[in-house]
């Protein structure tokens, strides 16, 4: 009689194992569901704008809820140039960072430094959207904008893309913006990796009399260069997707311009503004086709971004 | 104490003391090193061997909350002197690690890295110097065909007469080694012993290790450390058959350590 | 040979320079931010904020319903998420070693968690708001629970990976089932740092405003129905913040200053627990 009793409790216990296993199995499982989701919901919804326009649509830059017309042509590019731009600014100023809280920074201010930097990337991109369009916008506009149209938009070549109307808002103003909002996810990853360099490979730099900086430059640098390339590609990744701080300054001008001063689109900020204010199908499902091209572009880059840091990974696990 | 007379000594340091935070890790060291000779430091884990061959230049100073105080002199100089340069300094002494360090780079700029730092060489000069450090480091051969593939794809051995090159490619007078071998298996780390032995002849060479018959094998002095003091210099040869300390007899004996 | 070495330590110096520089470039902006935010947001947050209803234009009002919608919404999201993702994340660590599915779902997780978060909106809207033919609070806490989820998972999955092998090893030594293992010793170890990722999971949703536009959007009035267009603080600052009209503007910045605070706190909180933890070990 004990010894049935005890048999039926160890069989309970194996089904409640498989019972868990399950369940955990089919959360994880769930992710994967949802990603499939999410690409079979985009792509059903921009099926209309997919049927109407073709292939067309990433190279029109009509934008005519009037009579039906839709191209992605304007939105992608300001989502381009704007994340370039973020890019241009952010890699040098997070690099500076890196190096600074991994071989400068005095040691009690390592964490509280790196902990600010990081509360950068806590504050919600709103808070971002409407500190750019209420302070930083007229500023740049009365102090900065003037002097780029007087001593870089008379240049030669370069000098139409700096041409144009101080109004505060416009790529350039959301592209620095994002920068100031990508600079703690690149500075962050930047640390990290170049906190994994080991101590004696370091030294032997040292130890041939380079100096710090020849040391991060030529030694750290080059060691940890996948997963610095992996931090930036994160940071593009962020920069495409984000949508508040941009919607708020970006001017949301379905125009092509070529000047930098002048206002743009940009994927997220179409679909912010006008989403809940399209009627018809074909115009909802035009922006759907935006968001789905969004996510397209976005997770390529991401993928990438995390396979580099993957790859990181294996050769630190490798090493030790 | 008594402090072997060594003829033609390089360094001489006088009451050198490291601090680890509170923690004193070398007490009131003295001793001299012999120029273009090998002085090997012995000694259990946790004697200050190693400590002690990072003061000599300063590597040390990368981390806060260390420090050393007394006298270094090379040639005459003070090491520890805070004015002292630290990258000149380090162009002069040079070291090689436990673990082999290749720079993620191609074999040849792995030598060109540290030359480049002091000298404005031309390309043809700087060919030669490379192929100069190679051979010196017994490595030509085996790469001289392959100079612009990464040092990282070596064999460990390999790698680490690379970072030996790379240490003497920029000329310097003294060159620290700690346990330079013990990442290695037997064949290489006979490679770099007879290698140390060559370069003996251009260099003053420095080498901390664990492995007493290696002291043995390749070092003309050899000094017996033990929790932060020196027990015992002198010429390999007396310390290994008739030491005068009765502490240093027991370790090489193998009664303890 | 000199002239060398002066260059050298030219650029070392000016490239340490520019490193400072760009330390105080990053601070620069935080700090102005914050004073922006302290002196637009504090002489706007006076205790009506927290006792009236959003108002109509032109007029005066607070932020209650705002306020109310958006705890209630952030945490319903949470509920959701959190669970889900602590499973998958169990999944991930525990039982994920052999096969395909683990490496695929930590790669899509990892994806996942820098998505857009206005396409997550998208696809709410899509499945939901579509079917239902109305904006819900439902609709924006699914929305919220979908960028909880790949955060509580890769959080689990870490900090469950740091409980030491040889604690599950002695509580199976004593023949505890695996779920027992894993539900009473394991998770339990990792407890502190799970709840970490949750801390930081709310502060990311407590501010998120895109993913609410397409599925909650919002409500002038007080609503507790989950199932009505519900009104939440971040749609509220966007729409109050782009108006023309003075009383909302400054409703706006008070409610910019109080999810600021909120997310602040909840991401120093989150370290602070963490670290205690970490070091309590």
């Amino acid at each position: 009689m004990p010894m049935f009793s005890h048999e039926a409790r160890l069989k309970r216990q194996a089904v409640y194992d498989l019972l868990f296993r399950s369940l955990t199995r089919v959360s994880a499982f769930g992710v994967l569901a949802l990603l499939v989701a999410i690409i079979v919901s985009l792509v059903v919804g921009s099926m209309p704008a997919i049927h109407a326009f073709g292939f067309g649509f990433l190279t029109s830059s009509d934008w005519n809820p009037v009579n039906d017309k839709f191209g992605a042509l304007i939105p992608i590019i300001g989502t381009l140039i704007t994340s370039g731009i973020a890019l241009l600014i952010a890699i040098p100023v997070s690099f500076g960072i890196a190096l600074f809280l991994t071989e400068l920074s005095p040691r009690v201010l390592r964490r509280p430094l790196g902990i600010a930097i990081e509360l950068l990337a806590g504050i919600p991109s709103i808070i971002y959207g409407m500190w750019g369009l209420f302070v930083f916008a007229p500023l740049f506009a009365d102090h900065v904008e003037p002097w780029i149209n007087k001593h870089i938009g008379t240049l030669s070549y370069i000098g139409p893309f700096f041409k144009g109307p101080p109004m505060g808002i416009g790529m350039l103003t959301a592209g620095i913006i994002l920068a100031i909002m990508v600079i703690p996810f690149i500075a962050s990853v930047m640390r990290d990796v170049f906190d994994v360099v080991p101590a004696l490979l370091k030294e032997s730099a040292y130890g041939l009399g380079a100096t710090t900086w020849e040391v991060m430059w030529q030694v750290v640098l080059p060691y940890t260069k996948v997963g610095v390339a992996g931090g930036i590609m994160l940071g593009l990744g962020r920069a495409l997707g984000e949508t508040m701080a941009i919607t708020f300054v970006i001017g949301n001008a379905h125009e092509l311009s070529k000047s930098l001063l002048m206002p743009g689109n940009s994927i997220s900020s179409a679909l912010a503004n006008e989403f809940t204010e399209a009627v018809g199908e074909l115009y909802t499902s035009s922006l759907i086709e935006l968001g789905l091209i969004l996510f397209f572009i976005t997770f390529v880059v991401l993928s990438i971004a995390r396979y580099m840091l993957y790859k990181l990974g294996q050769r630190e696990g490798q090493a030790a | 104490m008594d402090i072997e007379i060594i003829a033609n000594p390089k360094i001489t340091i006088k009451d050198l003391n490291f601090f680890y935070g509170n923690y004193r890790a070398l007490k009131d060291i003295n001793l001299s090193i012999a120029e273009k000779m090998v002085t090997a430091f012995i000694g259990p884990s946790g004697c200050g061997k190693s400590t002690l061959l990072r003061t000599f230049n300063r590597m040390y100073q990368l981390y806060p909350k260390q420090k050393a105080t007394g006298e270094i002199m090379l040639d005459g100089e003070n090491i520890l002197d805070p004015k002292q340069d630290l990258n000149m300094l380090r162009a002069k002494i040079g070291m090689v690690f436990q673990k082999p360090t290749p720079f993620p780079m191609s074999i040849y700029d792995n030598i060109a890295f540290g030359v480049k730092l002091y000298e404005n060489l031309s390309k043809h000069d700087m060919e030669a110097r490379v192929e100069w450090a190679l051979r010196k480091a017994a490595l030509w051969g085996e790469v001289k065909d392959k100079l612009k593939q990464s040092g990282t794809g070596l064999s460990g051995g390999q790698q680490q007469r690379l970072c030996i090159a790379r240490a003497i490619a920029v000329k310097p007078q003294v060159l620290l080694l700690d346990e330079p071998t013990s990442a290695l298996d037997p064949i290489s780390t006979a490679h770099i012993e007879k290698l140390i032995d060559e370069l003996k002849e251009d260099f003053t060479i420095v080498i901390v290790t664990h492995n007493m018959q290696q002291a043995a094998r390749i070092s003309d002095y050899t000094a017996y450390m033990y929790l932060g003091d020196l027990i015992e210099l002198g010429e390999t040869s007396t310390v290994f058959t008739n030491p005068k300390r009765k502490e240093t007899e027991d370790y090489i004996t193998g009664r303890f350590g | 040979m000199l002239n060398l070495y002066t260059r050298r330590r030219i650029y070392n110096a000016m490239g340490l320079t520019v490193s400072v520089l760009a330390m105080l470039f990053g601070l620069f902006w935080l700090c102005w931010i914050l004073i922006t935010l302290l002196d637009h947001g504090l002489p706007a947050l006076t205790p009506v904020v927290f006792e009236k209803m959003t108002p109509p234009p032109g007029s005066a009002g607070g932020l209650l319903n705002a306020i109310a919608g958006s705890a209630m919404m952030t945490l319903v999201g949470t509920l959701i998420g959190t669970p889900i993702g602590i499973l998958a994340g169990t999944y991930l660590a525990e039982f994920g070693q052999r096969g395909w599915m683990a490496p695929v779902t930590r790669f899509i997780n990892d994806v996942l968690l820098s998505a857009p978060s206005i396409v997550i909106g998208l696809f709410v809207y899509e499945i939901y708001v579509v079917r239902v033919k109305h904006f819900s609070g439902w609709a924006g806490a699914l929305a919220l629970s979908i960028l909880v989820i790949p955060i509580v998972i890769r959080t689990t999955e870490n900090m469950l990976r740091l409980v030491p092998s040889t604690l599950r090893e002695a509580a199976a030594a004593l023949g505890a089932p695996q779920w027992k293992v894993i539900n009473f010793v394991t998770l339990r170890a990792a407890r502190a740092g799970i709840i970490t990722g949750v801390l930081l999971a709310v502060a990311r949703i407590s501010g998120e405003t895109a993913p609410l536009l397409f599925t909650s959007l919002n409500n002038q009035f007080w609503s507790s129905n989950m199932d009505q267009p519900m009104a939440n603080l971040p749609v509220v600052i966007f729409q109050f913040a782009m108006s023309p009209y003075e009383d909302w503007q400054k409703l706006a910045w008070a409610g910019a200053l109080l999810i600021t605070v909120s997310v602040l706190t909840l991401n120093i909180l989150a370290r602070v627990l963490f670290r205690q933890s970490a070091t309590t070990h």
